[in-house]
């Protein structure tokens, strides 16, 4: 019996992160139904970019209360993980804080993790007054209704109780406050357990604070969460070209050059039909590369995107944030059915097009690429949104009457208007 | 106006047995716009004053397919593609500048991939580098103290970073350049891009150009200066529509033309 403790632990511990590494492992599975995109350039740029956008959180601070609150729960959420280490060896093995046994640097190592577990609760309780009585705009919008909504909200709870309980397993353990070190903020709570059996708050408090980091990392793959380590690849993987830069799809370029060659035999049958893709665009998430479906899980629905989008300041349908959220959640969806259906996805009748985002919104981009830039995470929603566009013109036929036009126009004589090509130069004679 | 222009085409000069120093890309809106037309000529004048050897397709030139490609319309936009750059490549062209951020960043971003390897510049980036090399002067007179912002265009700015070029010509003309509380990498889009220009705006509570205008007129400007001749339209369309009279619209090359009279 003596050992009933170590075995939960060690239960509970293994039980949370199998089940967590099951889910990721769905995730990947989910993103790899993306079509393949190389990624294989520039690795030196990548690393940088993910080094000082990820890393640095240098997008972040554009917005400075947010980003640098931001950066503290940042801080406060990669150091306090120490203690987590710490935490699992006395779990594990019965011990009762191993590490300090290191000497005076452990009490220096407790207090760090105490002023940023204070400073954590302070940012997050400001969050939460941002989102629930500020009411900043950005989370305000229709598509944060709802669990969006009460998912932000808990992840804020989530942050709130697991700090709590760090400084009350600190405050009621006599033995750590006895030695007067690294008790920074713990001190000044230690009196308010005087009286109580504080034994056995400590050991309830160190308890649900390593179940809470548990339950917490299983959370994750259910919420908007994800970012927290999703943000690393994203940043690597994100476009390392010109904003300005759209892909030009090869299926075209060979359709496109064996038009153009006189030589080509017409009635000749093509054998390599591979190179010909069954849909061009894409009207579901499996048209989608899987860098886009990366970008789909990492977003974090904090809404800059939306906020510095043009179309949805004049109060247009079309919200960035939510491309990124309804190709995440059609994601989802698409990859449930693979579960419940041994493997391989039954169509259902729907798809990301129609029964999640609009034909409005897709039109009312600008291309303007002002979400691109304010994604601190180099997200694109702007690439889905044309490779929408692509699969509405070149399978439906279905672009807006004035839009046809411009393009017959194009077609007929060069120009988006309906000018002949040979008055091109009269501007001269003007 | 000035004298009569030189505008010579590509084919001129194949005939002559030479390669002019760089081509001017006028684009559809340069050659068919009315108001875009004033700045093409602007620029023609500045290249002229500057001696530059230039040549321009003419009736050669077409679409860069920039508007087909943003709708979703790849097979269009590279047909465009395919057939200027087999105009380009037969001239031999290494270098071209344009006055329109679309096809600015077609041509240099888009292009390559599909056979036209090119160096690409803005007009104000190529304006720039012929004061730095001293082939063209700015007088300041006529802008001196006026009160001056510049919008960016989204594809001269985000999609290319460059946001120093044309603030440092109208700096060159002693203008007073105030900056709208969105601009650079925050700058808001007139709405025309994505090729909005060629439709009505989805429904919403606002236009995106009265929007703009108004961040505009924030800084209480005489002139709202820009690079792009869709920006232009629609800034001069929010002019009308919320301060006529007051505040003028032009290009940074109608800028460095009227300080030098041309």
């Amino acid at each position: 019996m003596e050992f009933l403790p170590n075995l939960i632990f060690a239960i509970l511990l293994f039980t949370g992160i199998g089940f967590f590494a099951r889910n990721i492992s769905k995730l990947k599975r989910n993103i790899d139904l993306g079509k393949d995109v190389d990624t294989s350039d520039q690795t030196k740029i990548r690393w940088k970019n993910m080094a000082r956008i990820a890393l640095g959180q240098s997008k972040m601070v554009r917005r400075p209360i947010a980003g640098i609150l931001h950066i503290v729960v940042y801080v406060g959420f990669v150091v306090i993980n120490i203690e987590v280490l710490e935490i699992i060896i006395d779990g594990l093995f019965g011990t009762h804080r191993i590490f300090s046994g290191i000497g005076s640097l452990y009490g220096v190592l407790i207090g760090t993790f105490e002023i940023l577990a204070a400073l954590v609760f302070v940012a997050v309780i400001i969050f939460w007054f941002r989102r629930n009585v500020v009411k900043i705009q950005r989370f305000m919008k229709s598509e944060m209704k709802g669990w969006p909504k009460l998912d932000g909200n808990l992840i804020l709870y989530f942050e709130i109780v697991l700090m709590g309980l760090f400084i009350i397993m600190n405050a009621t353990d006599v033995e750590f406050q006895s030695t007067n070190s690294g008790n920074i903020i713990s001190q000044f709570f230690a009196p308010m357990f005087e009286g109580y059996n504080v034994h056995l708050i400590e050991r309830v408090a160190w308890w649900m604070h390593i179940v809470g980091i548990l339950v917490f990392l299983n959370y994750l793959y259910y919420s908007k969460h994800l970012h927290i380590l999703l943000a690393f690849p994203n940043t690597y993987y994100g476009s390392v070209k010109p904003k300005g830069y759209f892909n030009n799809l090869e299926a075209v370029t060979n359709e496109v050059k064996l038009m153009m060659d006189p030589n080509i035999d017409p009635f000749a049958t093509t054998e390599e039909d591979a190179s010909i893709p069954d849909k061009f665009g894409a009207s579901d998430v499996q048209d989608l590369n899987w860098v886009q479906l990366l970008n789909a899980y990492t977003c974090t629905e904090c809404g800059r995107c939306t906020s510095e989008c043009p179309a949805n300041q004049t109060g247009k349908k079309l919200s960035p944030r939510k491309i990124m959220m309804d190709t995440r959640d059609r994601l989802v969806e698409v990859g449930n059915n693979i579960d419940t259906n041994k493997g391989v996805f039954v169509p259902d009748g729907k798809q990301l097009l129609g029964d999640y985002i609009t034909n409005e919104e897709l039109w009312a981009c600008t291309s303007c690429n002002a979400c691109v830039e304010a994604c601190p995470i180099s997200i694109d929603p702007l690439s889905i949104i044309l490779e929408m566009r692509r699969y509405l013109v070149m399978e439906q036929s279905a672009a807006p009457m004035e839009l046809n036009t411009m393009m017959s126009n194009i077609e007929n004589n060069g120009a988006p208007w309906p000018y002949n090509q040979m008055d091109r130069l009269n501007w001269k004679n003007d | 106006m000035s004298d009569v222009l030189k505008v010579p085409t590509m084919a001129e000069f194949m005939a002559t047995g030479k390669q002019p120093e760089v081509l001017f890309w006028v684009g559809c809106a340069g050659s068919f716009d009315d108001r875009a037309r004033k700045i093409t000529k602007a620029f023609v004048r500045l290249l002229n004053k500057a001696k530059v050897e230039f040549a321009v397709l003419g009736t050669e030139e077409s679409c860069t397919g920039d508007p087909a490609k943003r709708s979703g319309n790849e097979f269009l936009f590279q047909m465009q593609a395919v057939t200027n750059i087999e105009v380009l490549n037969a001239y031999e062209v290494k270098k071209i500048v344009t006055a329109c951020p679309h096809c600015f960043n077609t041509l240099k971003n888009e292009y390559p991939s599909l056979g036209g390897d090119y160096a690409v510049m803005h007009h104000t980036q190529f304006l720039k580098s012929l004061l730095e090399e001293g082939r063209l002067s700015i007088e300041g007179g006529k802008f001196k103290g006026k009160r001056i912002t510049f919008h960016d265009p989204c594809y001269l700015g985000r999609a290319n970073d460059v946001y120093e070029a044309p603030r440092d010509l109208i700096q060159k003309l002693d203008a007073e350049l105030v900056e709208m509380k969105n601009c650079r990498k925050k700058g808001l889009c007139c709405g025309a891009g994505g090729a909005q220009m060629f439709k009505d705006a989805e429904k919403g509570d606002k236009e995106i150009n009265i929007e703009r205008t108004e961040q505009a007129m924030e800084v209480t400007p005489e002139i709202i200066a820009t690079g792009c001749p869709f920006c232009n339209t629609m800034m001069t369309d929010g002019v009308k529509n919320k301060a006529e009279g007051q505040i003028e619209v032009m290009d940074v090359a109608e800028l460095i033309a009227n300080a030098n009279d041309l």
